[in-house]
């Protein structure tokens, strides 16, 4: 008797897997455009380049999980105690926009662009100890709709093509030191190849951690 | 700076000065100082004769009834500025709400009655000039009184003075504008009599600055805000490695810029410059950022902040010259090893950062000079500005600006800014020029606080007490080589080197200090409370441990080991004591830090309340008690300890040191030198005076020695560890 | 070198100097306007602090050419705003200052802070006054200063 019940719940709990599996596959169809081809295995291998920009300094120094923004290549936390504030705009009197102007300034080596604000927590990359999250983990966020702001495939792919604060990541400006800030690994042309194909193998995030 | 005299108790004006009175042209009454020179001759060994300047005033009464005192005193941040003018209304009996306060120019008559030189440091201001300044009022009111009295044909003992009125029989009066200018002309008392201190109607009383509302609403002029006709801006390239000289530069892309008026070499108090000459500091600085120059660092010392830590930390384990040998210095040895303790510390360069940059303006005519800076070191600035002009000092016109900080940096025994200034003035004979040095030429620049190692081996006694001590500190002098070398190195010991150990209040029996002096290639310079920025450290955490070992309270362990002399510390541990009920109800992952010390004749004791936040140490409350003598402005006393505490954070800020990598600075700016924000800084700060009659000890530097000990102190209770090294990193 | 015209303190200024020129240099150089501070050149300090359409702005940091025909207001024309009367006013009251050349900037940063936050906590005030440096230290008395203020308003 025990062991037809144990069959029977074995065989209960794979239906279940895979019925898991499926609605895993189809929710993250959901999320993508409508498919054309691109197989999970080079969704995959595109999604790493997408990983590769976002945990570049230029991005991810604005999504961090803390109260606080991060600057240079070295991500370290922000000086004057630069705060987050209720809306990622900071506080007032010491707002994002205090000094971050609508476009870089090249003479003093403030680097600017549209509406400069933090991403809101939901969107962060890294832990609270400033440690990068992982390409799953990073994949999961960005892909979550409850958390991005509603965005579906197409608008994701839109958002890395065209957002003026995604485009200034590789048109950073100068330090004030004079150098020049260092741009993602791969051209933004490259960054939107990467994000369409991820885009049409349906968003596919790396299983696991 | 240390206080290298005292000024005699009971010294009177009348040994050494005398007053000199005209009438301006305007119908006011001018009184003038005017230095006996034999005097000072006798008192400094050798020093010319004061010469006598064209008539400057100390009192100037205008016809419209305005009296405007003269401070002979820098004003940047301490307060002088009212607290001396008060000093002499008091005496004077003036209307206080008539009162104006300027800064003196550079003169013999404004010299520091001690010190012998124009200057503000060693927090003697108000230490030195109470009595001048007392006796000033007191004799410009005898002179009104003169005046009335002979108006009025009746004696002066009839007269009363209140509020810029004189008050005579039968309900007469005048008021002090209307008699300045009889007053002028009545001979100048060689004695007068002083207020009863229970007369003062300013002196002890909280009176708001003077210049407090032009320092709100933008109007307040700093040295960096003067505008001049024709003035240029000039910024000057440094050496990366001091002492660096020019091989060769290429000038050609900063002379395209509009503006740039011209580009040269010019020596440095170390090594060579290169200056650039626009009409804006915008121009100045990309011209500058343009310059080309091939710099000859050939067979110059480049300082390494790890090599010179090996190299202090070696010379520490060795005896140095000594400045104190007390008792049986093989008593360390008899006392087992159980009960002795090895101890090492370490402190960082120290950038001062005054909130102003640094900066002089000189307009050199053939045959004189005209100078405005924002000067600590009146005398010795007009001297290096004649002297790089080819003058005598007394061709040098030299006006004191308001300063926008300087806890010492204002102050540089070779002049080098106003030197600087001055060599570029030269070349452009006739125009003005402001030289500015950029915030990133500060944090690089050096005159640092120079970087100590302390090695300390204690031997304590069955009562918890030290039995026997021996230490031994390696840092840089601050005067060797300068004109005040003779007067401070004592046995090739810098007495600023050893302050606050040598002199301890604590009784130390069989006592061992000495200390090394290395030479090393890094301008240095006395920062805020000098030597006592880390001797107190040492003093107050070795305390502490020892404390903590002997289970005492620290304030009663502080109490039994104090000489039974020290009376000042005794009286604010005391009052400590009474005002920190608090620390029975710290809340739960707070802790309490105790450290007090002495130094410029003012005893400061200081209890904290700490907790850690974002692994920093929070301070959410600090309660001082403070022994100064007669406080002659309870709120600039108030303000001084409450804010003084704060700058002494700067010690313990995580990015708060100069180092070196191969001669260079790592530091640039703000971002990476990065003193106490208001996070920082403690939350709350309640500052109890003890009451005295004493005479007047300086507040400017004490605060500054006592915070961070006691930070320290409080964090051992909540980590368990002793902090030997500054910055605090790592908690 | 270009021409701009300037809205400051309510006032039209036309000035004409190369455009990479920070707002703080116009202030202080072409306008003749020193109340408004160079501490750091980096934004670090905020005794530059100016206001933008109201917004606290390190003007050493903002080349004139991208401030537009937004307004300025600085220190010296902070007065014709109760709520910068009310700062100034507690300033003096509390005997803020000391050396007072970062005073311009932590007043310009307060008043931005009370026009948004009439009412701050302790936190409110440490976070609004956390970029801006006093060598002093005069912190205390500065966050005394803003809670009386705030309660004139």
């Amino acid at each position: 008797m025990l062991r037809y019940r144990t069959a029977g719940v074995l065989t209960f709990l794979c239906f279940c897997a895979l019925i898991w599996c499926l609605a895993s596959e189809t929710f993250e169809r959901a999320v993508s455009a409508i498919p054309t081809g691109k197989s999970r295995a080079e969704g995959l291998a595109a999604w790493e380049q997408v990983y590769s920009v976002l945990i570049s300094p230029r991005c991810i120094n604005c999504h961090t999980a803390t109260n606080y923004p991060q600057q240079g290549a070295d991500r370290h936390r922000h000086f004057a105690n630069v705060i987050r504030g209720p809306e990622g705009k900071g506080v007032p009197g010491l707002n994002c926009v205090s000094c971050h102007q609508g476009v870089n300034a090249e003479s003093t080596g403030v680097p600017g662009g549209p509406n400069w604000h933090l991403a809101p927590l939901s969107m962060r990359w890294q832990d609270r100890n400033d440690r990068l999250l992982s390409s799953a983990d990073v994949c999961r966020a960005v892909t979550d709709r409850g958390k991005n702001e509603n965005m579906d495939g197409g608008a994701l792919l839109k958002h890395h093509e065209e957002a003026a604060l995604v485009l200034w990541a590789w048109n950073p400006g100068r330090r004030p030191d004079g150098s020049m800030r260092t741009v993602p690994p791969i051209s933004h042309a490259e960054f939107v190849d990467a994000t369409r194909t991820w885009v049409d193998a349906g968003t596919p995030c790396p299983r696991g951690k | 700076m240390r206080t290298a005299a005292r000024l005699e108790k009971g010294a009177h004006l009348g040994r050494r000065g005398f007053l000199r009175v005209s009438a301006t042209a305007a119908g006011g009454l001018l009184v003038s100082l005017y230095l006996d020179g034999s005097a000072f001759a006798r008192a400094e060994s050798q020093r010319p004769p004061a010469k006598a300047y064209p008539p400057d005033a100390f009192v100037h009464i205008t016809p419209d009834g305005k009296i405007l005192i003269t401070v002979n005193r820098l004003e940047f941040g301490q307060g002088v500025q009212t607290a001396l003018p008060m000093i002499l209304a008091d005496e004077m009996d003036a209307d206080w709400s008539q009162v104006a306060a300027e800064l003196a120019p550079a003169a013999d008559v404004y010299k520091d009655p001690v010190f012998g030189i124009q200057m503000v440091g060693g927090s003697g201001s108000i230490a030195h000039s109470f009595q001048q300044y007392r006796e000033l009022g007191a004799k410009t009111r005898a002179m009104l009184i003169a005046a009335a009295a002979d108006r009025w044909h009746v004696s002066p003992d009839q007269l009363r003075t209140e509020n810029s009125v004189v008050y005579g029989p039968g309900n007469r009066s005048a008021r002090y504008a209307e008699l300045a200018k009889d007053a002028a002309r009545k001979p100048i008392p060689d004695n007068v009599r002083l207020k009863n201190p229970a007369d003062f109607r300013l002196i002890g009383k909280p009176v708001r600055r003077l210049d407090s509302r032009a320092k709100c609403d933008g109007s307040q002029k700093f040295g960096l805000d003067l505008d001049l006709p024709g003035m240029k801006i000039a910024l000057v390239a440094h050496p990366p490695v001091f002492g660096g000289k020019v091989k060769a530069f290429d000038a050609k892309e900063a002379l395209a810029l509009d503006g740039v008026r011209e580009v040269f070499e010019i020596p440095l108090a170390k090594g060579q410059g290169v200056a650039v000459v626009a009409d804006r500091f915008w121009t100045a600085k990309q011209a500058r950022d343009r310059l080309k120059i091939d710099w000859d660092l050939s067979g110059i010392e480049r300082p390494d902040s790890s090599e010179l830590w090996r190299k202090f930390k070696e010379l520490a384990r060795t005896t140095g010259n000594v400045a104190v040998a007390r008792g049986d210095q093989n008593m360390l040895a008899k006392i087992p090893r159980t009960n002795r303790i090895v101890v090492e510390y370490e402190f960082p360069y120290l950038a001062h950062t005054p909130m102003e940059p640094l900066n002089a303006t000189v307009q050199f005519q053939s045959d004189r000079a005209e100078a405005w800076v924002p000067s600590q070191f009146q005398t010795m600035d007009q001297m290096a500005i004649a002297e790089v002009l080819g003058l005598k000092p007394e061709q040098v016109t030299f006006h004191t600006e308001f300063a926008g900080g300087g806890f010492g940096r204002r102050a540089v025994i070779d002049s080098h800014i106003p030197r600087e200034a001055a060599t570029i003035a030269k070349r452009l004979r006739g125009t003005p020029v402001k030289l500015i040095w950029t915030r990133e030429d500060d944090v690089r620049g050096g005159y640092y606080r120079p970087m100590h190692a302390h090695r300390v081996e204690i031997g304590i006694g069955h009562n918890g007490m030290p039995m026997a001590w021996r230490h031994v500190i390696v840092g840089q002098s601050l005067v060797a080589g300068t004109p005040f070398a003779a007067m401070m190195i004592k046995n090739g010991v810098d007495a600023t080197t050893v302050e606050g150990v040598e002199d301890t209040s604590y009784n130390i029996p069989n006592f061992h200090v000495s200390a090394h002096n290395p030479t090393v290639n890094v301008p240095v310079l006395w920062w805020r409370s000098v030597g006592n920025t880390h001797t107190a450290f040492v003093m107050e955490t070795l305390v502490d441990e020892l404390a903590t070992r002997a289970r005492m309270d620290p304030i009663a362990y502080r109490r039994k080991l104090l000489k039974p002399e020290a009376k000042k510390l005794s009286s604010v541990l005391d009052l400590l004591e009474d005002k920190i009920g608090w620390r029975k109800t710290l809340p739960e992952g707070h802790a309490l830090g105790i450290a007090s010390h002495e130094c410029f004749d003012t005893a400061v004791a200081c209890a904290v309340d700490v907790s850690i936040e974002n692994q920093r140490p929070k301070i959410h409350r600090a309660t001082i008690a403070v022994n100064c003598g007669l406080a002659v402005n309870p709120l600039t006393v108030e303000s001084q300890f409450q804010a003084g505490i704060g700058f002494g954070v700067t010690q313990l800020m995580a990015k708060g040191a100069i180092t070196f990598k191969d001669g260079l600075v790592e530091q640039r700016n703000f971002d990476g030198y990065t003193p106490p924000y208001i996070v920082d800084a403690p939350t709350s700060v309640d500052v109890h005076i003890v009451p005295s009659a004493e005479a007047p000890t300086g507040c400017g530097e004490p605060p500054v020695p006592v915070i961070a000990p006691a930070v320290v102190n409080a964090l051992n209770k909540l980590t368990g560890k002793r902090y030997r090294s500054l910055p605090l990193v790592n908690l | 070198m270009a021409t701009f015209r300037l809205n400051v303190n309510g006032q039209r200024k036309e000035i004409k100097v190369d455009p990479s020129t920070p707002l703080l240099w116009v202030l202080r150089e072409e306008l003749k306007m020193t109340g408004t501070k160079y501490g750091c050149g980096i934004s670090a300090c905020g005794a530059c602090t100016v206001h933008l359409d109201g917004v606290a702005t390190r003007s050493c940091v903002v080349p004139v050419s991208l401030v537009g025909d937004r307004s300025i207001v600085t220190i010296e024309g902070i007065a014709s705003d109760p709520v910068g009367r009310a700062v100034q006013e507690a300033w003096v009251e509390k005997d803020v200052v000391q050396c007072g050349y970062c005073q311009s900037g932590q007043i310009m940063t307060a008043v931005a802070l009370l026009k948004a936050t009439p009412k701050p906590t302790d936190t409110n005030i440490e976070e609004s006054m956390g970029g801006n440096l006093c060598r002093c230290a005069t912190y205390v008395r500065i966050r005394e200063a803003i809670k009386n203020a705030s309660q004139q308003l």
